[in-house]
């Protein structure tokens, strides 16, 4: 076995020191019944080069050379190289926890940066070192927001991801959380406002919102965040698209942001890993879940970094502690805060203002074929758009698989009342050419049917 | 007289060596936030080939007016800082992270390569199941495997990390005392526990009572047997537990368990100790997660990510949550080709087999293998699709599907082990835990005498007599080298040691933490001061972490 580093020979010398006459001797305290006495039904050993061609096959069988057009809280933009050239350097990537400041200063200093990062983003004041994803990452903030408000209930808008929504039912079933939604304006597809002042109770501990929001669209978030505060609620804003930060103002009336930072130069991979991230006004910062990295100095009086309020976790609180998060995501955060020193202060604004345009040119080029129409024209978006067709979004979606493109994804399956209606996603990666390809394909064939 | 570099003479390392390590050289290195200066750039995005808009006409008020304070760096200044930062960090590549609890093995960088292949990185979550399947066959063998490894009936990939699936599990548990017609109030927990099974149990809705640890550190089960009862939803039980110990009575355990109603969950944290030398569905887990980043070698990356795919007896499989991978209907059939081996070079068929799959399985002597081998690559042909409609399920735990790239890499792990190397595996695993307590029992207390499996426990109680406590010890082996073990966890053993070597040690490495070790014991005789005041080559010496608490400073700000 290529990962083990023993002879038989020395297994056997180590053995005799020990004392024992064979292996099976350390196992003795395992009842013999239960032993597996047969080999696991696993795939023999493989040679590195057949583990090699096993993925590669499946990644060709995945199909690589697709333009596509989803987005719906997994957006692809593009990784600069430097990304995986540092992360996969052993120091960080083979690194625990860094509980033992002294030998993982690197560690704790990165987290320091991307918690720094993420404030400035988001407008808030501070930020933890990771969540698992953003859909984690919002049921923990209207957890964490009972904690603070000590109230129960959470008003909650369908625009919010739908998968996000799931996940906080999930969480907040067995936690006395009632949850009620609150629906959207069917012309702009913001939040309904009146809808949330009569939703928005003295027993609300947290709105919660997502701006830019699941139809792409931007939440005018200072109203929200008048009728969530004239009522005593905290305002959490959910952000699952992190690069439109560069353009959109950030949601500084809120009291907690929870993002998921995928865009920062992490792959899609499939759903994951991807990377959450809390952050909040400064007076909630005890009621936080997850890690959080403190500046602080040796006995030398030299700066360092350690891991700081370890009392809300749950290895010092155990079943009283903020969250039951451990292990997070702390290499994706690297990743993210590496993508975030490339771009730096400049480049996040013009990467998100090509994004902007993008998607600008996609919704004009994709409407304006007969039969196909933009919804939700009346506020500002960032880089998704809905469109509208005539035709059955299965019929003109196997016609684009053909052409090599995967077009937006159907919002029926999660708002029966969007008939027809299809998510789009442009970001900067997406070449005009596949723009008008996609285009041509949805009017061409419509005009013939 | 110069020594000559390559003659026997030269030594590995100067005068203060100790051991294996002497002092690391680091270079200074600020915020990146210190170091930006206006105008410099480290990205150049390519022309615009659409029509520029006006963000000011198209955003409005929702435009951003002030730009977030990000650094304004070059790419080689980004290469050195991050560089420099990764030289102040301590890591498996660079020796022995003897963590008990966390399994710091080896890390394989074959993982790294294929989870980054094209078609499996930049497949977007949403993508039509049509044009995934190469990665759900991926979760498809990783789960059989697992299944296989856990003796389980059932298994969702889906859960971020290990506490994300313990939540998981007392989900199911929940779900299913559910629907026999009563949740139950509380959860029993070991005080051996790590510190993330009773915060699930609460954020699950249970109460949380404490089992007090017999004499051998193990389950006491008069003890269980007094406090389970109509209202006890489970036990949460960590096995080898948190001692390194094997639960011998665990069928009576469960039968306990089981004669209340009540389920037995698994920590599957030290599962490095079981694999492929016992199954815990074989001794009567009905519900266990697995950390993938700990026995199945994906890497911790300084603290995720993670990943805990949570497995099931049957009986809890429609609680699963959503969605659930499932084959079609016509998958039951295997794939035509399946069986010939030979033909490995055919152009893919219809059904979508392609050749790789079909690839011949055979053992070292060249013989082929038939149904009671290893499990082929891929032995089945139907498509793979995801499953919503699950009534009965606990909901979603996460968005999308799980930790994909950690199921790529697990799985790599597992395909480069096989059955053999697997348990081989465990066996060294356990191997090396044994050895380093033969080698240190005589300097260190042994507070439990019973059989180590894949970590030991001492305590510092023979040290604590001269001041020294096992952080001070632990303080101290950074000096020789050496990742500090676990400290002062569990918490039964007072002033704990809690040390997990892992298969991935050497003798080599092992001899020299056991002369760093007992080293240290000789130091502490001597000169007390030396250790409590460790480590004394690292880039900080002892943070200041009641001043961190105090007043917390969680970012950097521009000086004004």
């Amino acid at each position: 076995m290529r990962y083990l580093p023993k002879s038989d020979e020395e297994r056997r010398q180590m053995l005799a020191e020990i004392g024992a006459a064979a292996i099976d001797d350390l196992f003795s305290s395992i009842p013999a019944e239960y032993r597996l006495e047969r080999d696991l039904t696993v795939p023999r050993q493989q040679a590195e080069s057949e583990i090699v061609d096993y993925f590669r096959a499946a990644g060709q069988k995945n199909a690589t050379d697709y333009a596509s057009f989803l987005g719906a809280g997994a957006y692809r933009h593009y990784r600069p190289v430097i990304i995986d050239a540092l992360v996969q350097r052993g120091e960080f990537l083979t690194s625990y926890t860094p509980y033992q400041a002294e030998i993982t200063q690197g560690t704790l200093q990165a987290i320091f940066e991307f918690q720094t990062m993420i404030a400035e983003l988001t407008g808030m004041d501070v930020a933890n070192a990771s969540m698992y994803d953003g859909s984690t990452g919002a049921a923990e903030a209207v957890m964490m927001a009972v904690r603070v408000t000590s109230r129960s209930k959470a008003v909650v808008a369908s625009t919010v991801h739908p998968e996000y929504r799931e996940v906080l039912a999930t969480y907040a079933k067995h936690q006395g959380l009632p949850t009620s939604l609150v629906g959207y304006d069917a012309e702009i597809g913001r939040i309904d406002l009146a809808a949330l002042d009569a939703a928005v109770s003295a027993e609300t501990a947290a709105v919660l919102v997502q701006s830019p929001n699941f139809f792409g669209v931007i939440e005018d978030i200072p109203a929200i965040a008048a009728i969530a505060h004239a009522k005593g609620a905290l305002l959490i804003v959910s952000i699952a698209e992190a690069v439109s930060l560069g353009i959109v103002r950030p949601p500084v009336e809120a009291d907690i942001v929870s993002m998921e930072a995928q865009s920062f130069g992490v792959a899609l991979s499939y759903g994951g890993p991807f990377c959450g991230v809390i952050a909040a006004k400064e007076q909630f910062v005890r009621q936080m879940p997850g890690r959080l990295a403190g500046q602080t100095v040796d006995g030398a009086g030299n700066r360092g970094f350690v891991l700081t309020l370890a009392t809300r976790e749950q290895h010092i609180r155990r079943e009283k502690a903020t969250s039951n998060i451990c292990t997070n995501q702390a290499l994706v955060a690297l990743m993210a805060t590496i993508f975030l020193a490339v771009y730096g202060k400049e480049g996040i604004r013009e990467l998100a203002e090509h994004n902007l345009a993008k998607a600008d040119y996609a919704a004009k080029t994709l409407a304006v074929h007969q039969g196909a129409k933009l919804r939700f024209k009346g506020a500002p978006r960032f880089h998704e758009f809905v469109l509208q067709t005539e035709e059955a979004p299965a019929a003109w979606g196997r016609r684009l698989l053909e052409n090599k493109i995967v077009g937006g994804i159907e919002l029926s399956r999660w708002y029966p009342e969007l008939h027809n209606c299809t998510l789009w996603c442009a970001t900067e990666v997406v070449t005009r050419e596949r723009i008008d390809a996609a285009a041509k394909v949805l009017a061409t064939e419509a005009v013939e049917a | 007289m110069t020594t000559n570099a390559n003659s026997p003479q030269a030594r590995s390392a100067g005068p203060r060596t100790l051991g294996k390590v002497r002092p690391h050289q680091t270079q200074n290195e600020a915020l990146l936030f210190e170091k930006s200066s206006p105008g410099k750039r480290a990205y150049k995005l390519p022309p615009l080939d659409v029509p520029a808009v006006d963000a000011v006409k198209l955003l409005g008020a929702a435009r951003r007016t002030t730009p977030g304070l990000l650094p304004e760096l070059s790419e080689i200044e980004i290469i050195r800082h991050f560089t420099r930062l990764s030289t102040w960090n301590y890591a498996i590549d660079l020796g022995m992270y003897p963590l008990g609890s966390c399994t710091m093995k080896y890390n394989p960088r074959v993982n790294e390569l294929v989870a980054r292949i094209e078609g499996l990185a930049e497949a977007h979550p949403y993508r039509p199941e049509s044009l995934a399947q190469g990665i759900l066959e991926i979760f498809d063998l990783l789960q059989r495997c697992l299944l296989d490894i856990t003796g389980m009936d059932a298994i969702t990939l889906q859960p971020a990390a290990g506490a994300h699936g313990e939540f998981t599990g007392i989900l199911l548990t929940r779900a299913w005392h559910e629907s026999q017609g009563n949740p139950r109030k509380k959860i029993i927990i070991p005080d051996s526990a790590h510190g993330t099974n009773p915060a699930t149990a609460a954020i699950v809705g249970y109460t949380v009572e404490n089992l007090k640890s017999n004499s051998d550190g193990g389950i006491d089960l008069e003890a269980l047997t007094r406090q389970v009862d109509g209202e006890t939803a489970a036990l949460m039980l960590t096995n080898p537990s948190t001692l390194g110990v094997f639960e011998s009575q665990i069928h009576k355990i469960a039968d306990i368990l089981h004669a209340k109603g009540a389920l037995l969950y698994m920590d599957g944290a030290n599962m490095n100790a079981l694999v492929g030398k016992v199954r815990p569905g074989d001794f009567g887990v009905d519900v266990m997660h697995l950390n993938l980043h700990k026995t199945f070698s994906t890497p911790h990356g300084g603290g995720g990510p993670g990943s805990g795919p949570v497995a099931c007896k049957a009986f809890l499989e429609p609680f699963l949550p959503i969605p659930v991978l499932v084959r079609d209907q016509k998958g039951e059939e295997p794939c035509p080709d399946a069986g010939d081996w030979e033909d490995t070079n055919a152009e893919p068929t219809a059904d979508g087999c392609p050749p790789l799959f079909r690839a011949p399985i055979l053992k070292p002597d060249g013989e082929r293998v038939g149904d009671t081998g290893p499990l082929p690559l891929h032995p089945f042909g139907g498509p793979l699709h995801w499953d919503y409609n699950r009534p009965q399920s606990v909901g979603r735990v996460r968005a999308f599907y799980g930790n994909t790239g950690m199921f790529i890499r697990a799985l790599a792990y597992i395909l480069a082990n096989g059955p053999d190397g697997l348990r081989q595996t465990t066996e060294d695993a356990v191997l090396n835990a044994n050895y380093i307590r033969k080698k240190l029992e005589d300097v260190y207390e042994l507070p439990y005498k019973t059989a180590s499996m894949h970590e030991v426990v001492f305590s510092d109680k023979r040290q604590a007599a001269r001041g020294v406590k096992t952080g001070d010890i632990a303080k101290r082996l950074i000096d020789y080298g050496f990742h500090p073990y676990t400290v002062s966890f569990p918490l039964i053993v007072h002033g704990a040691l809690m040390i997990e070597p892992t298969e991935s040690e050497s003798r080599e490495e092992l001899d020299l933490f056991v002369a760093a070790m007992r080293s240290i014991a000789r130091e502490v005789e001597e000169n007390p001061e030396l250790v409590k005041t460790a480590p004394h080559s690292t880039r900080v010496s002892r943070l200041d972490e009641v001043q961190a608490a105090r007043k917390p400073i969680l970012r950097w700000k521009p000086q004004t």
